[in-house]
């Protein structure tokens, strides 16, 4: 299987605080990565590293590499607005513009410059249908998104990302905020979605890693301690903290 | 009576849950003692409200109903109080021009320092920006209208000629004026925007330019909105500073550089001159029922937004 994303001796600072410690990580194409840990870890740290979100916050020094297909998206000639078309993000708290549900999808291949009105109509629906949304809200395309219940606001911005055509997508704890309905509704799609994308997720939930992934990365103080087949990770972990952690132990 | 089961309220202490059953009277007394004081407050605010609004509105249409104006007296351009000419129309033109262009001036301005504060340089905005537009807030109109008078009359007179009083030095002192107002509104508006939108927008590509005119203004427009009127609403009823710079003449309002009146104006300048009861006296009562229900106008349409406002939040 080839790597998408190659993550080499990766460190972190906010000011003087170390947050990321010597990241090794291989992420693969169309698999999904599961990240799990103890909060504070450094799980969203590194998963906002990988699309360079971190930059907005003042203060943050990385050193060492992440590439993607073989760029490292660290170099001084990466164009920002180019690594965050390809690279989606869902985050913890939905978080749809206050704008018409049509107007959300629209608003990223609008940004890239789309304007065509029928070539707008069909990404929208083409992304809602992709996101398992469309039959919901193919009758009020032009109402309010914050009228959506949680759980149909996560899949609204997940088509949001689908629409400025992404290879990989990262997401942040994307189940935390949804009832156990909506929960299992998002877990078929990211399943769904690993046929064409890359998907790292962050998840506090256990089961939801050992349900959705093919790889899981253990986190710890800002360390990988391991990472390797989920499978293998939750049945035979070779490192006793993980065991630790999966057993419930700490964290 | 059961014995108390912890040894720490043994004695006359009565338990918590007794307490909370049959409240002592002392709160009950205090409770009334502070709803009557509430009730009188607000039943006074109400009957002070309803009797200027009486009050105002029978004074002003009083020269109306007792035949000594008619409306297409009142409601023309000529005024000449001495031959029984009470002509407003020039003023609530005058009134409502001079508001609107200053809130034309200071929106953009406006807006353009608050997206500057909250989104392009928020240190520096919070630290310098934001003290200085409080303390704008704070200062006096007649403070305005003195500078108005001895810095923006005499520049208007040299670079265009003529006397400098007039619609433009009005307008400059009122979007002075207005300007923090817009400018707090916006910030409050822009700063009630959640990061995680603007997170949102960054993440799927978006530069913080695209994000600002594409995303913020967009979902803060019923709010941005509202300054402006706010803004326009406290520059139509501004009288000193206005009075000081515009010129205090009859014309049309529809040249920058002649000497205009307000309605503010007239009133203010009139109202000591006038004997009480005459028509002349009758007739700017009319004019300050005209403020009146202008300004009532300017609620409704900031409260309509705010609605809105709050509704797309
Ligand atoms: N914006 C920030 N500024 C400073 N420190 C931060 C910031 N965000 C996170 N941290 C610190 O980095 C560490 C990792 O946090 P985070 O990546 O959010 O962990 P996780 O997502 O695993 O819970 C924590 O110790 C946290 O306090
Ligand atoms: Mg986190």
């Amino acid at each position: 299987m080839a790597d998408k994303i190659v993550v080499h001796d990766f460190n972190l600072y906010y000011g003087e605080n170390q947050a990321l410690k010597d990241i090794e990580l291989n992420i693969e194409e169309k698999k999904v990565t599961a990240l799990i840990g103890p909060s504070g870890c450094g799980k969203s740290t590194f998963l906002r590293s990988i699309n360079r979100m971190n930059d907005l916050i003042p203060g943050v020094r990385t050193t060492g590499s992440i590439k993607i297909d073989g760029k490292n998206v660290y170099s001084e000639e990466q164009d920002l607005v180019l690594l965050r078309k390809h690279v989606g993000m869902v985050f913890q708290q939905p978080n749809p513009f206050p704008l018409s549900i049509y107007d959300n999808i629209a608003y990223g291949p609008r940004i890239h410059g789309i304007k065509d009105r029928k070539k707008l109509d069909e990404i929208v629906e083409r992304t809602l249908t992709q996101a398992n949304l469309w039959d919901e809200v193919k009758d009020r395309l032009h109402s309010s998104a914050l009228g959506l219940s949680g759980g149909q606001q996560q899949r609204l911005v997940i088509a949001r990302v689908l629409a400025v055509q992404p290879d990989v997508i990262l997401m942040d704890e994307p189940a935390s905020a949804l009832d156990p309905i909506s929960t299992e509704r998002l877990e078929e799609l990211i399943i769904q979605l690993k046929e064409e994308y890359t998907i790292v997720i962050v998840t506090h939930n256990m089961q939801q890693a050992a349900r959705v992934s093919d790889m899981t990365a253990f986190f710890l103080n800002g360390e990988i301690i391991e990472y390797s087949e989920t499978n293998r990770l939750f049945t035979n972990p070779s490192d006793s903290r993980t065991e630790d952690y999966i057993s419930g132990r700490f964290g | 009576m059961a014995q108390p089961l912890s040894n720490e309220t043994v004695e006359s202490k009565p338990s918590l849950s007794e307490e909370l059953r049959k409240p002592l009277p002392k709160i009950l007394q205090t409770e009334r003692r502070g709803r009557i004081l509430t009730f009188v407050s607000s039943w006074v605010l109400i009957v002070i409200l309803f009797s200027l609004l009486i009050f105002i509105t029978s004074k002003g249409i009083a020269p109306f109903i007792k035949g000594e104006v008619s409306f297409s007296n009142f409601f023309s351009t000529t005024w000449n109080p001495s031959a029984n000419a009470y002509g407003s129309l020039s003023f609530i033109l005058g009134s409502l021009i001079v508001s609107v262009c200053a809130a034309l001036v200071s929106a953009p301005l406006g807006i353009g320092a608050a997206i500057f504060m909250t989104e392009i340089a928020p240190n520096w905005g919070r630290k310098i920006l934001q003290p200085t537009t409080e303390i704008l807030v704070g200062i006096p109109s007649v403070v305005y209208g003195f500078v108005g008078l001895t810095v923006i009359v005499p520049f208007i007179r040299e670079q265009f000629g003529g006397l400098g009083f007039g619609l433009l030095a009005g307008v400059i002192v009122l979007s002075i004026m207005i300007l923090p107002t817009i400018v707090s509104i916006s910030v409050d508006t822009f700063q009630s925007i959640p990061r995680h939108i603007r997170e949102g927008s960054y993440a799927l590509g978006a530069t913080r330019w695209q994000t600002i005119s594409r995303l913020l203004i967009r979902t803060s427009l019923p709010g941005l909105m509202t300054g402006v009127v706010l803004g326009m609403a406290r520059a139509f009823g501004e009288a000193l500073a206005v009075q000081m710079v515009i010129g205090n003449s009859t014309n049309l309002p529809f040249d920058l550089f002649t000497p205009i009146s307000t309605l503010t104006s007239i009133i203010t300048l009139n109202m000591g001159n006038t004997v009480q009861g005459s028509t002349y006296n009758s007739v700017l009562w009319s004019m300050a029922l005209i403020l009146l229900i202008m300004t009532l106008l300017f609620i409704v349409l900031i409260r309509w937004m705010t609605k809105r406002r709050d509704q797309l939040q």
